[in-house]
């Protein structure tokens, strides 16, 4: 596959501060991925310094194979960019609003309209498109924000914080969004904080804690690597005190919760429902019910920042 | 200009080189920000407040001239300059109405679109900051020449209806040359609210900061370049040559000022009869005809070092921005 934006040793320093440090990151044709981490880890930074809207101090950044800092007309025509709580001139309506966009990327009048119009009806806004923009909704913006990214036809998506705000209801529809525009081959990248969303839509996501990357993969992967698997088995079954030593003795279960009566949570590598159900039947029990839970990027996220506390503590 | 910066000592010219043109874009952004300003209410209150100081001096001004209607060859010129208690003549209410104008239009270029987030949207965008800045500059001055010229035009048409004479062919000239260089005095006023609105993040701030500044420039720097030259050239005993190298001092730092670089410039192209903006000593008026007018060329020759002026310092104003500009980090 082909390689969409490659970073290497990308840092930058504001005085003492070091914002992003010695970033490596690649992303290839097709892919979305997450980039992760609490408020001021760096993640606009990071994305500024993708664009070239901001000069790093060392490393280099590779955009469409393109250096951002010397050839930033031909990267910026071709990458869209959703800035986080993106703004539009309130007394121009969005068709307006677009418009102005239009002519600074050189589209001719006639070409402008048609991609305008196209966009803001694919976004939704086509009833709306001859509004001011001050009346809008942020869910409204956002889907603008997006009409004015689709409108340039770009290759690549660059999002910072899209859900931060939304309703759950308009952030499900952006994630909806986002899903459709994986499946015609475009490639996003996208900033969050909110991990259960990004969870939702992200191939890949990488872990950002004080400029540095310090995890990076598919989200099971990172489960497997973090929490040693991540998936939680719900178990309910009536049987006698042998059945919680039975399960324990389930190959790949890593622990037992007793969670009620006649509930048991797993936790364990993968999903091992066909064992855990075989278990419970092998030790005489009757199974009421079972569950299997995907491994939670929100624990991922957790249980990494307590073990680096617990090791800075230790240290 | 300053478009490639930071180069990586080394690196050969064509990699430093940034590709396309620095103005790409250009022409897109001065006529968005020319719509957005023409159906401004702000706009609306500037035209109006105009408007009404043309139509007041020019009132008062005609009723003054009407009685000396044919006596004077320059009758149209004294349209501009003639005041009548307690208002000011239309050129002495441009020296403070320029400004205004023209910091009320560019206080806010650069921050608005911070503020109102649409600054990063706008870079992510195929331009480069250049385009940008120049672009909001130059709508910004088509702006004000725009409403300069309608004015200018709002005073002949009055003072031809009032008047019943019309202009002379180097009258006209003269008010053309008088209107460039308005445009070129609020040029000035642009570039310094425009830079203020890249310091400063709050545009309250910026329009203050710019404010204060021409405040300064009005009251203030007279009275500064007074006590200066008082200092510096010091009367001891009285030679006249001490009382004029003072004179000369205290004159030379008042025109920092680009208020006193347009009234002066306007003094040498509207009264034509005016000989010299500096000193001139009774020696040099040996053989002089006292009262003749100067030749239009010779009217400009004295004011062009004021206007050349007042560009320089639109240039090194903008200039200024357009460094800081570069460097901004773009982040709210």
């Amino acid at each position: 596959m082909d390689i969409v934006l490659e970073a290497r040793g990308l840092t930058k320093r504001y005085g003492d501060f070091v914002a992003v440090d010695r970033l490596d990151l690649t992303i290839r044709r097709g892919e979305v991925f997450g980039l992760l981490g609490p408020n001021g880890a760096g993640k606009t930074t990071t994305i500024l310094m993708l664009l070239g809207l901001t000069e790093p101090s060392a490393g280099s950044v590779q955009v469409l194979g393109l250096d951002p800092a010397r050839r930033p007309l031909s990267v910026k025509a071709r990458v869209g960019y959703l800035p986080d709580q993106v703004g539009f001139y309130d007394t121009l309506t969005a068709r307006e609003n677009l418009a102005y966009i239009a002519r600074l990327n050189g589209f001719t009048r006639k070409e402008a309209g048609a991609r305008i119009e196209a966009a803001l009806a694919r976004m939704g806004l086509g009833e709306v498109m001859d509004k001011a923009v001050g009346a809008f909704s942020r869910g409204m913006r956002q889907r603008l924000g997006l009409a004015e990214i689709l409108m340039k036809h770009p290759e690549l998506i660059i999002m910072d914080e899209p859900t931060l705000g939304l309703d759950p209801e308009a952030a499900r529809e952006f994630l909806e969004i986002i899903r459709d525009l994986r499946s015609e081959g475009i490639t996003i990248m996208l900033s969050s904080h909110l991990l259960h969303q990004v969870q939702a839509v992200c191939d890949r996501v990488g872990l950002f804690s004080k400029g540095k990357m310090v995890l990076e993969g598919p989200v099971e992967v990172l489960a497997r690597e973090v929490l040693g698997g991540g998936y939680h088995i719900t178990v309910e079954a009536e049987g006698d005190a042998g059945l919680e030593a039975a399960l324990r003795q389930v190959e790949g279960v890593q622990r037992v919760q007793r969670a009620g009566p006649n509930r048991f949570v797993l936790e364990a590598t993968g999903d091992l429902r066909p064992a855990v159900a075989r278990a419970v039947v092998e030790a005489g029990g009757q199974l009421l019910a079972l569950a299997s839970e995907a491994p939670n990027l929100e624990e991922v996220y957790a249980r990494y920042f307590q073990k680096e506390a617990t090791h800075a503590r230790a240290a | 200009m300053l478009a490639q910066r930071s180069a990586p000592a080394g690196g050969a010219a064509a990699a430093t080189r940034r590709e396309g043109s620095p103005w790409t874009g250009l022409w897109a952004v001065v006529s968005k920000e020319m719509a957005d300003y023409l159906s401004s209410t702000r706009m609306l209150i500037l035209e109006l407040i105009t408007v009404l100081t043309a139509a007041g001096t020019v009132f008062t001004a005609t009723t003054q001239l009407r009685e000396t209607v044919g006596q004077d060859r320059f009758l149209f010129l004294r349209l501009f300059t003639t005041s009548q208690e307690p208002l000011p003549a239309f050129v002495g209410f441009l020296v403070f109405l320029v400004p205004i104008i023209a910091i009320a239009l560019a206080f806010d270029a650069v921050n608005g679109e911070l503020n109102a987030r649409t600054m990063s949207r706008l870079l992510a965008q195929p331009i480069y900051r250049d385009a940008l800045l120049l672009g909001k500059f130059l709508a910004s001055l088509f702006t004000l020449a725009l409403v300069l010229t309608t004015i200018w035009l709002l005073i002949a048409g009055l003072g031809l209806l009032r008047l019943g004479v019309p202009p002379g062919g180097e009258e006209t000239a003269r008010l053309l040359w008088f209107l460039l260089l308005t445009i070129a005095y609020g040029g000035v006023w642009l570039a310094l609210g425009m830079l203020a609105s890249i310091l400063f993040r709050q545009p309250a701030t910026a329009a203050m900061a710019a404010l204060a500044t021409w405040l300064f420039f009005t009251v203030f720097w007279g009275i500064i370049a007074g006590i200066l030259a008082q200092v510096l050239r010091p009367v001891r005993i009285g030679l006249p040559a001490e009382l004029l190298a003072q004179a000369q001092l205290e004159q030379a730092l008042s025109r920092l000022s680009p208020n006193v670089l347009y009234t002066e410039a306007t003094i040498a192209l509207l009264r034509p009869e005016v000989r010299s903006l500096g000193f001139v000593l009774p020696s040099q008026l040996q053989g002089a005809l006292l009262g003749a007018p100067l030749p239009l060329s010779e009217s400009i020759m004295l004011g062009w070092p004021h206007m050349v002026g007042l560009i320089a310092g639109t240039l090194l104003l903008f200039a200024l921005g357009y460094v800081l500009f570069q460097r901004q980090e773009i982040r709210a």
